[in-house]
């Protein structure tokens, strides 16, 4: 008996114990020396920066840090306008994936049952081919004398050559396809559960069936919107291959500003800096998700 | 139980919503047996690019580390994945379990720059030389998460009598856990493997970060072959890619399905 109280304890510790610590030093870690890097100096060394932590040296660890970094992101306007013009891609992006997805989880929703199960592999499977592939794919297909260009002037719909491939528009469409099963699956999780008796006494009382669509189906798909949105807006705000491959020199990003600070221009402080201000963007979408999620996933039965 | 029925709008909208998600993809595989070398021109039909792909050993010496980085993080996210789901399910309090569900959360949904990034300069303080293992650590600790939410959904939902009457007969905890527990959850953790593996497979940003002069995987030299063009042999590396992946995916619904369809037997 001593013996089997003991392995359960031992258990009980250690099964907590060891993702946790793997998460504090590979993820929580890594971060406080994100926030630290971004408080120090570049230097023309490998490392490139001067380290602001020495063991003995507490006194000096205080005078080293300094905002210059930030500073240099306030001053110029060029982070400025690329943290405004992420919130606001990633924002357009998360409402053209409402207004794609709706339709889609609706009418998986309304399919027959034995279709469900179908439908829901359908939406998965390019999820688990390569993202990067996706969306090399739309390089062939958005290129002014691509697949798109030739299929609508075969058809005779337009006369010259369309030039959307490195616009913002190739990005919106990017983010779209990338990102649709995220916004697609939890809208159906919800419109699955729907009552439908519910929509057909508003009809029978009379209501019209815009209405009732307002009314009754979007207030309680309104968790699978949440979700969805957040889903979707989170990483948009941080994406960098999307606008890197599809969106030209002229979209500003900030996953796509800190990629060059740190690969081209090798500051890395200035890039912890711009991933502290990313995060500082994101840390309330994220938290607001983490509650969604925790409730969603401790809610089953 | 009412009648759902089909409007005409919820077809048109499937039908379309699938087309775009598909369209792409197809045209991407069809390209890859063109003869002509411009990607967008077709040329008639060929099998060149892939003969052009197996003698490019650049990019099979990739696929092959890429291959290995994702057996071994999706290995290690599995089991710390699985510990983590349990620890949220079954220990559910121990000290700090706020900041450990945060922890969970987080890298899922964090941009990638972000975790690249601040991963690459943990291993730069700590003096760990950058290449195959930086990259495996670091997919582990992505993908972890994703095993952690997959697992403990399962565990949530299960029956917990079974694990209680096995304990009532006096099995001992480790001994519930591996012949009653692990069974019931294996579905679970195997889906959750899969899921780790092809994310790793997948991943550009947090392995560019994290590579080194030795190590380079194929969506890193897939993404410097697209910076400087279109290039056949892409698409047929991505036409196989696509190939295993559709099979995996199609056998392993097949599995699980069977699977299903035994249990139900069984309870009968």
């Amino acid at each position: 008996m001593m013996n089997r109280s003991l392995t359960r304890r031992l258990t009980a510790g250690l099964v907590p114990a060891v993702p946790y610590l793997w998460l504090g030093v590979l993820f929580l870690v890594p971060f406080l020396i994100v926030l630290k890097i971004s408080l120090s100096d570049p230097a023309v060394a490998q490392p490139p920066y001067k380290p602001v932590f020495e063991w003995n040296d507490i006194a000096g660890f205080f005078s080293a840090l300094d905002f210059e970094n930030f500073a240099l992101l306030a001053e110029d306007d060029l982070y400025f306008r690329a943290t405004l013009s992420s919130v606001r891609i990633a924002a357009v992006s998360t409402l053209l994936l409402l207004l794609v997805g709706f339709p889609i989880a609706y009418g998986m929703a309304r399919a027959p049952e034995r279709y469900r199960p179908l439908l829901v592999a359908a939406i998965i499977l390019p999820f688990w081919t390569s993202f990067l592939i996706r969306i090399y794919a739309w390089v062939a297909i958005l290129k002014p004398e691509g697949l798109l260009t030739q299929a609508l002037m075969g058809i005779g719909l337009i006369s010259e050559p369309l030039d959307i491939l490195n616009t913002e528009t190739a990005v919106y469409i990017g983010i779209v396809y990338a990102y649709l099963p995220f916004m697609v699956l939890p809208l159906y999780a919800t419109l699955e559960k729907m009552d439908d008796t519910l929509l057909e006494a508003a009809l029978d009382l009379g209501s019209t069936p815009w209405r009732s669509f307002w009314t009754i189906t979007v207030p309680l798909a309104m968790p699978g919107i949440i979700a969805g949105s957040l889903l979707c807006f989170i990483p948009a705000v941080g994406e960098f291959v999307i606008p890197d491959l599809l969106g030209g020199s002229e979209t500003l990003m900030i996953g796509r500003q800190l990629w060059s600070e740190f690969f081209s221009n090798r500051d890395w402080p200035l890039a912890s800096a711009v991933a502290i201000l990313l995060l500082i963007i994101l840390v309330v979408p994220i938290v607001i998700y983490r509650d969604v999620e925790a409730r969603r996933v401790e809610a089953r039965p | 139980m009412t009648m759902r029925r089909l409007s005409v709008f919820n077809v048109t909208s499937l039908v379309i919503g699938f087309a775009f998600l598909y369209l792409p993809i197809l045209l991407l595989v069809l390209y890859s047996f063109n003869a002509s070398r411009l990607v967008t021109v077709w040329g008639g039909f060929s099998t060149q690019w892939y003969g052009a792909l197996f003698r490019n050993e650049a990019l099979m010496e990739a696929a092959w580390v890429t291959l290995r980085v994702a057996l071994l993080s999706a290995m290690l996210a599995t089991v710390l994945g699985t510990l983590a789901a349990l620890a949220l399910t079954r220990y559910g309090r121990f000290p700090g379990r706020a900041l450990f569900t945060g922890m969970v959360y987080a890298p899922m949904v964090m941009p990638e720059v972000i975790t690249g990034l601040s991963l690459l300069l943990f291993f730069v303080a700590v003096d760990f030389d950058r290449g195959f293992w930086t990259i495996t650590l670091a997919h582990t600790t992505l993908t972890m998460c994703f095993v952690t939410v997959v697992v403990q959904s399962r565990l949530m939902t299960f029956d917990r009598s079974l694990e209680e009457a096995a304990m009532d007969l006096g099995a001992p905890p480790l001994r519930t856990f591996f012949s009653v527990t692990l069974p019931l959850i294996a579905p679970s953790i195997v889906a959750g493997f899969l899921l780790a593996f092809t994310l790793s497979m997948d991943d550009l940003v947090i392995a560019s970060f994290n590579a080194g002069p030795g190590a380079t995987t194929l969506p890193i030299k897939i993404y410097s072959a697209v910076r400087l063009g279109l290039s056949p042999e892409v698409n047929a590396a991505s036409a196989i890619l696509i190939g295993i992946v559709t099979l995996g995916v199609i056998s392993a619904t097949l599995l699980s399905k069977r699977s299903v369809l035994r249990s139900r037997r069984n309870a009968h």
